[in-house]
């Protein structure tokens, strides 16, 4: 489905036509407009919807609206409830917010790879990556969020002295003080990085291979697209589930105290 | 593909984002999961009870109309019982009753009788002085037979 304009380019021209997001400035203050418009509508779409059930809710029966949004909320309980032993008013809304607001930006990548980009020719804009995941600065922006809050309860629960104490003496005593700190920042450091790579890494392969789909012939694409498809309404949900357990677990490991 | 400015953009949407659903959106949707939550557990600890009160008020219901049974029974019977008195206590009074008044038209009668045997008697005394005063009359002498018409009077007088 490759259009005149690109084709002329040929197969790489596409691809990292695709893969270029349209940003304004220079170096690091570049701005990816796609990203930011597109995680934006999004988690406008996740707010209404549920804003919209919120204010409808009753304690009779539920509308067809509110029980999905139920459903949902029950879900994320039941999983912050199984994994997280402590009271807290903050997980299990930011656990909704991020299965919810991950799933809406991976499930973009369920439309057809040429769409939203020509739709967006037309209109006069050059480039457009509609899949906010495939942004690392999505992903990041979600996992360094979760890692500042990460950090902030670690020392809210077990004090700045306390959380001190378990980076410098764990797993191996005093003794191997250096080993100990060294290894909890690298396993501290590797929450937010693991986070981050592992939605964008499954996210950009998805959208890659949807890509290269796009660049087959016409006749044999649907035969690969569709299994593709299919299959990645697992991944993106599956992503979405993973990401929202484990931002769960990692928080509910900073209230612990040892 | 590098780490840029829209990191910090997207951190403030993410962050917004999660505000929002704190402040708006869990509260409300989980406090009625919550409430229905309760009152399906009410509903149906209710239900259970209105099943069992149920049940007891069938078992109330039974024993309730096997007394009323027995109840009419015995009326019944009391009933036939005190009807078949009456029908005997009203066949004694009847004869009592008819015994008394044939009595008392016997002695009425035996009045009658006897009243009607005085009249006679004395309208037998009385024809038979005329019948004898006519004949003594022309016969015999007052004076002369007055020892025997005294005797005769005393007799009649004794008959009366």
């Amino acid at each position: 489905m490759a259009s005149e304009a690109h084709a002329s380019e040929g197969a790489t021209g596409y691809i990292v036509h695709h893969l270029t997001p349209l940003s304004i400035g220079e170096g690091f203050w570049t701005l990816h407009l796609d990203t930011l418009f597109f995680s934006a509508l999004l988690g406008g779409l996740f707010i209404w919807f549920f804003k919209v059930a919120a204010e409808k809710a009753t304690v009779g029966v539920p509308g067809l609206m509110q029980n999905f949004a139920e459903m949902l909320v029950e879900f994320v309980d039941t999983q912050v409830k199984d994994s997280f032993h402590g009271k807290s008013n903050l997980i299990a809304p930011l656990a909704l917010t991020v299965f919810c607001w991950v799933f809406l930006m991976n499930f973009m990548d369920l439309f057809p790879v040429d769409l939203m980009p020509n739709i967006g020719s037309v209109m006069g804009v050059e480039y457009l990556r509609v899949v906010p995941t495939t942004d690392l600065n999505a992903t990041f922006a979600m996992s360094i969020s979760v890692f500042i809050l990460i950090i902030f309860y670690s020392i809210k629960i077990k004090g700045g002295w306390g959380f001190a104490k378990e980076l410098m003496f764990q797993p191996f005593g005093p003794w191997l003080l250096p080993f100990n700190l060294l290894l909890k920042l690298v396993e501290e450091i590797a929450k937010p990085i693991s986070l981050a790579l592992r939605l964008f890494g499954n996210l950009y392969a998805g959208e890659l291979i949807f890509i290269l789909i796009a660049l087959l012939p016409w006749y044999v694409q649907p035969f690969l697209s569709f299994p593709w498809a299919v299959f990645h309404i697992l991944i993106i949900t599956l992503q979405a589930f993973i990401f929202m357990v484990l931002t769960i677990v990692y928080l509910s490991m900073a209230h612990e105290d040892h | 593909m590098s780490i840029n400015l829209t990191l910090i953009g997207q951190m403030i949407t993410f962050t917004l984002l999660v505000w929002f659903t704190m402040k708006y959106v869990w509260p409300p949707l989980f406090d009625a999961l919550e409430q229905r939550k309760k009152k399906i557990v009410d509903g149906l600890a209710a239900a259970d009870q209105g099943n069992k009160q149920m049940e007891l008020a069938g078992k109330k219901s039974k024993e309730i109309l096997k007394d009323a049974k027995s109840q009419s029974a015995e009326i019944i019977n009391m009933a036939q019982k005190r009807a078949s008195e009456i029908v005997d206590e009203s066949r004694v009074t009847a004869k009592v009753e008819g015994e008394r008044l044939l009595t008392s038209a016997k002695s009425q009668i035996e009045q009658e009788l006897q009243h009607t045997r005085e009249k006679l008697s004395k309208e037998v005394s009385d024809l038979a002085i005329k019948a004898a005063e006519q004949i003594l009359q022309e016969e015999i002498d007052k004076t002369k037979h007055q020892a025997i018409l005294k005797k005769a009077t005393a007799q009649l007088g004794k008959l009366k």
